[in-house]
């Protein structure tokens, strides 16, 4: 709602990504009713510290404090902290919608996460010998690394045609499957590269300065919250069902 | 076939199912699994009382039970509550010192469940492979002394005693020459390393060094089998009723949220992925059903069919959590909704016991063994 200089905002943003440390927050909010859905839609970035703002905390399964709600009651926000032009905000977040999914794929940190794996899995033994040297682990994580050095050249295909204007949504899709499939895989097989050790959880261990003596590897500690935390890649930026709707509509052209 | 559980079995599955559904609701076990203890010593008693730790045992051993289906009618229901105290060990040592026998008043004690006695075999080094025992025994006049690690043992806090394998003779990897001793608590030498488990409850390692020690078996191998069987059939039906409430609360979830006008449970993509889940949790509850089955039957044959159950249920169960999060969306990963603490509790059965990759390949070397 526009009151004079302002815009009086009122609902609540979910999912809030460390919300409790943010200054300022970037929202996506209704300013008209007219026309699509799609349309009427505004950018605004807003001051935290506003009147009116409660962030209240979403403690997840692996029990930290990572998201939040937010919730707006009568906040005002002087008008010059719109982004861009009224109505448009859809316009704006689709185009910073397809970058996040071209970034969701997170080639390099599961790059860094499939190198931290095999180095467990050399460590850990099975039968007298390294994990690694087991056939059937041997196998996943190869089926993982083919995967991922396919994904590597898919993304760099993505990003070449992106120079030539932003690519189509069904690439970006693409990428953000395959991408959170294969990190969600490599958290997956660390976690079984544990064996016994998946099973305790000492949350003081993950805390910076931590120089307790480690339960079982030294490794161990953070790698079934991980797992659990991680699940979540196939869900947010639009979950993997979504993007794959978005793959057929483009290619089906029903 | 009859499939169905017999009239006494059934009824101890309604009443302990009863019970927990009363007694143990999800913010009680909540507060029980994040405790100092990481148990509750009123609830062990009062399950004790209506006999749960009984149906584990048979006659001979003082119990009223004590086949693969008894212990199936107690873990089914264990598993859909997510209950945190210590049965799986119970039923292992308990197993073990009955079928080593001369332990009736320790048992009595057990199953009264005024004792509880912990099952300490597996080691830092032996991920999953029964006969990698590196701990030794050594024998000193009358008596043994232990030196050595034992890893994430659950809930051995809470014991009283602590049944231990050790090796008396032979190296590590030989089923030969393992024993099973009864160490006290407190006793010369033992220190428990206590910690949280990810999902609910606490386990701890256990050090050894120069400990007094009773011998219970000096050719303990095949006694740590039997009980290994008979804990994986425990994990299999504690799993298929952790399977079950994910179940069930995905296809509610499916029923009643809404998206674009209609409930999600209309979008074929998720039917197709519900029916999956669906098909799996059956094929494994059928897996299970073979294991409880072949319990109390020949050695080869047992074997197989847990390594098979275990094999099945690590894979439909990392499937189950796996689909039940990503089905509920954002909700599915909170911690106030119960399916999240289900998901971990079934993911983290996969790594006790043996995993999938292990029992797959026990599988393999059973099938050229015959």
């Amino acid at each position: 709602m526009r009151d004079g200089d302002h815009y009086v905002v009122n609902g609540q943003k979910t999912w809030t990504t460390l919300g409790q440390y943010a200054d300022m927050i970037f929202c996506l909010v209704r300013t008209s009713n007219e026309g699509k859905k799609q349309e009427g839609i505004s950018f605004l970035l807003i001051d935290m510290k506003t009147p009116g703002i409660e962030v209240r905390p979403i403690i997840l399964l692996d029990g930290e404090h990572e998201v939040n709600e937010v919730f707006f009651t009568d906040v005002r926000v002087p008008v010059e902290n719109l982004v861009g032009e009224e109505n448009r905000g859809w316009t704006y977040a689709k185009y910073l919608l397809t970058y996040e999914r071209s970034n969701i794929a997170g080639v390099g940190s599961s790059m860094a996460a499939l190198d931290h794996l095999k180095r467990i899995a050399a460590t850990q033994r099975k039968g007298g010998r390294p994990l690694s040297e087991d056939p059937l682990f041997a196998a996943r994580i190869a089926r993982v690394e083919i995967d991922l050095e396919n994904m590597k050249t898919t993304n760099l295909r993505v990003l070449a045609a992106a120079t030539h204007g932003a690519p189509p949504l069904e690439q970006g899709a693409m990428l953000k499957i395959r991408g959170t499939e294969i990190r969600q895989e490599i958290t997956s097989l660390t976690r079984r590269a544990l064996g016994p050790y998946a099973q305790p959880f000492v949350s003081e261990a993950l805390d910076e300065g931590y120089n307790g003596e480690p339960v079982g590897p030294d490794y161990a500690a953070p790698v079934a919250a991980d797992y659990f935390n991680n699940r979540k890649l196939s869900i947010f930026g639009g979950s993997n069902e979504v993007q794959r709707e978005i793959i057929t509509k483009a290619l089906l052209e029903l | 076939m009859d499939f169905h559980h017999s009239e006494d079995r059934q009824m101890l599955a309604d009443t302990l199912g009863r019970y927990l559904q009363q007694r143990y609701p999800i913010e009680t076990r909540h507060r029980i699994a994040a405790s100092d203890a990481g148990w509750s010593r009123e609830q062990w008693a009062a399950l004790a009382e209506l006999g749960v730790v009984g149906a584990l045992f048979d006659e001979a051993a003082g119990g009223f039970g004590g086949g693969g289906f008894d212990i199936a009618a107690v873990f089914e229901p264990l598993g859909r509550a997510l209950v945190v105290e210590p049965f799986l060990g119970t039923l292992m040592a308990g197993r073990v010192l009955a079928r080593a026998g001369g332990h009736d008043a320790l048992l009595g004690e057990v199953i009264a469940g005024g004792t509880l006695v912990a099952f300490a075999h597996e080691e830092p080094q032996s991920r999953y492979d029964l006969a990698d025992v590196e701990t030794r025994a050594t024998g000193s006049g009358d008596g043994w002394t232990l030196a050595g690690r034992k890893a994430v043992v659950a809930q051995i806090e809470a014991a009283d005693r602590i049944l231990v394998s050790a090796r008396i003779a032979g190296a590590p990897g030989d089923e030969a020459g393992i024993g099973l001793f009864l160490v006290d608590r407190p006793a010369h030498g033992l220190a428990i390393r206590g910690y949280p488990l990810i999902d609910g409850g606490r386990g701890g390692e256990l050090v050894l060094d120069a400990t007094p020690a009773t011998l219970v078996s000096d050719d303990a191998y095949p006694l740590i089998e039997d009980a290994v069987a008979a804990g994986i059939v425990a994990l299999v039906w504690e799993a298929v009723g952790v399977m079950d409430v994910l179940k069930a609360a995905t296809l509610d979830y499916l029923r009643t949220r809404r998206q674009f006008g209609v409930p999600i449970g209309k979008f074929q993509a998720l039917q197709h992925r519900m029916a999956t889940v669906a098909l799996e949790i059956e094929q494994a509850r059928s897996a299970a059903i073979n294991a409880a089955d072949a319990l109390g039957g020949d050695r080869h044959v047992r074997e197989r069919a847990v390594s098979a159950a275990k094999y099945t249920i690590g894979r439909a169960g990392t499937l189950a959590a796996e689909e039940a999060i990503q089905m509920h969306g954002g909700i599915g990963m909170t911690w106030e909704l119960p399916l999240s603490h289900h998901a971990k509790r079934l993911t983290m059965i996969g790594h006790q016991l043996g995993d999938e990759d292990h029992h797959l390949g026990r599988y393999i070397a059973l099938g050229r063994a015959a």
